[in-house]
């Protein structure tokens, strides 16, 4: 039911370093902090790198953050707290810091929300997706924004309706867009089938 | 075929503003508007010299809203190739010249908090119009405008009446320079750098931001690149089956279009990629002299832009 080559899909590059930077902003969800793990990033980079994570509700990766030598490690309960920090903190940051975020997809699109908002160019912050497939989807209908999505349809957590979730994706939302899949014939909806698990 | 229509103009104000630069303004001769622009555009300036027509790209500095006529500032290069020469010594007041729709490859990044200016001598053009255009917006920015001395700097004595302390002004004579580490080293996160003056000190700050971290989106240049000299050659224009010359001082596209072939341009300085050609056969080695092409495209053999590049070899077939 997905259709290929949507332009606005977006495509997770995976994190590299900036070297040149002076300090590093990680920002990890879950699986997501294996990404920083797996560099193994000299000393000195690690150094001066400065991680909020907030764990996934399948993964806690906390310890094998603690084991690294970081600059500064700070951990959230939940996406809402670490959006609300790390706008606190980019308030206060300088060019040169570079911002690295890596986790599932709908918390990639939220922390890029964020940074998008402090001027931050978006080809400028190095993203990973890691863990789920879930998304994180906007009902075109009643712009309810309903999260972890695994299944194809989906229903809208807000208006009920059944959605088509589509690759086409919102930047400034940092969604995925859902469509009524049962419009002309309502109650003709597929059964859903698990598509990102 | 090219994407601009030409604008017949007149002359109607030539100021001297400092030693060897001096101010152009054009008005349409048909009495109609200019097309508004934004800081940062550029027009291609074609004049009749004796050698022929002669087409010149130059920042515009006058204020973007203002349509009413365009303003250039022109330095007086020695090493010219003539352009500035005539400009300089020749232009008078009522000449004719014809101007290209603006075109805009050094815009403003909207999205920055913050825009940091870096001018080099003659370079501070296209920043006037931009900070015309920052100023009604209510944008934050800063300029930083290097100059040889007081005599030979444009425009600093109204742009600091204007600007205030948002414009610091250093002085090679006086032996005070941009403290490049301080300036880069603490700006907030949103910033965009804009530099626009000599080479080297493009590549200067350039190479000091990237040392300091800053990442490259967040980075806007514009360099002056004329077409350099070099030996004569011939180029085959395979689609127009013609077979023309082009001399020392010439552009492979100056000779394209003296042999009346009509052939697309833009920025006419290696930087827009407007004029990129296919290469079919050259029995010499191509050099490039524009910043457009990816290393591996010069690297091919099989692009060349024409509005700056040439070969030094016999002959070169282009698929034109």
């Amino acid at each position: 039911m997905l259709v290929k080559g949507i332009k606005s899909r977006p495509v997770y590059h995976g994190v590299v370093i900036d070297p040149n930077a002076r300090k590093h902003l990680f920002v990890l969800e879950g699986e997501g902090a294996l990404c920083l793990a797996d560099q193994k990033a000299a000393a000195s980079e690690l150094a001066k790198a400065d991680v909020l994570y907030v764990p996934h509700a399948s993964s806690n990766h906390c310890r094998a953050l603690q084991d690294l030598k970081l600059g500064d490690l700070w951990q959230a309960q939940t996406i809402p707290q670490l959006l609300y920090r790390l706008d606190v903190v980019l308030a206060a940051e300088r060019m040169g810091t570079r911002l690295y975020i890596a986790g599932t997809e709908g918390f990639v699109g939220q922390v890029m929300r964020v940074a998008l908002g402090h001027g931050i160019d978006f080809n400028a912050i190095k993203t990973e997706h890691r863990g789920s497939e879930e998304r994180r989807v906007q009902c075109v209908h009643c712009k309810g924004i309903t999260d972890h999505v695994k299944t194809q349809p989906v229903q809208c957590a807000h208006c009920g309706l059944q959605l088509l979730v589509r690759d086409h994706y919102s930047r400034r939302i940092g969604a995925f867009q859902g469509v009524c899949i049962d419009a002309e014939e309502p109650g003709t909806a597929p059964a859903p089938e698990v598509l990102f698990s | 075929m090219t994407i601009n229509t030409e604008m017949p103009c007149r002359v109607t104000a030539i100021t001297e503003v400092a030693e060897k630069v001096k101010r152009f303004r054009f008005e349409r001769i048909d009495g109609k508007p200019m097309p508004v622009f934004s800081g940062g555009a550029h027009v291609v300036v074609a004049f009749q010299t004796d050698s022929g027509l002669r087409r010149t790209p130059y920042s515009l500095m006058s204020v973007p809203g203002n349509t009413s006529g365009y303003e250039i500032s022109v330095l007086r290069v020695e090493q010219s190739r003539g352009g500035s020469h005539f400009l300089h010594d020749r232009l008078e007041l009522g000449d004719e010249v014809s101007l290209t729709q603006p075109v805009n490859l050094f815009p403003i990044d909207q999205r920055g908090k913050k825009h940091l200016l870096f001018a080099g001598g003659i370079g501070i053009t296209p920043f006037i119009a931009m900070m015309e255009q920052m100023q009604r917006d209510g944008e934050t920015f800063e300029l930083h405008y290097a100059i040889r001395d007081r005599k030979h700097g444009a425009y600093w004595q109204e742009l600091t009446a204007r600007y205030g302390s948002r414009v610091k002004l250093y002085v090679d004579a006086e032996k005070t320079f941009i403290p490049l580490d301080m300036v880069l080293g603490n700006q907030p996160l949103g910033t965009h750098l804009y530099v626009c003056g000599p080479g080297g000190m493009i590549d200067a700050v350039l190479g000091k931001a990237t040392a300091l971290g800053w990442p490259r989106p967040n980075l806007h240049f514009e360099r002056f690149l004329a077409p350099l000299p070099g030996d004569a050659f011939q180029a085959v224009l395979a689609r127009s089956g013609k077979t023309i010359a082009v001399g020392t001082h010439q552009s492979i596209l100056e000779a394209v279009e003296a042999n009346g072939v009509d052939a697309p341009y833009m920025c006419r300085g290696g930087a827009c990629g407007q004029c990129e050609t296919s290469v079919v056969s050259c029995n010499g080695q191509i050099l490039h002299n524009d910043i457009y092409l990816e290393p591996q495209d010069k690297a091919s053999g099989k692009k060349i832009m024409i509005c700056v590049s040439r070969i030094k070899g016999e002959q070169i077939t282009l698929d034109i």
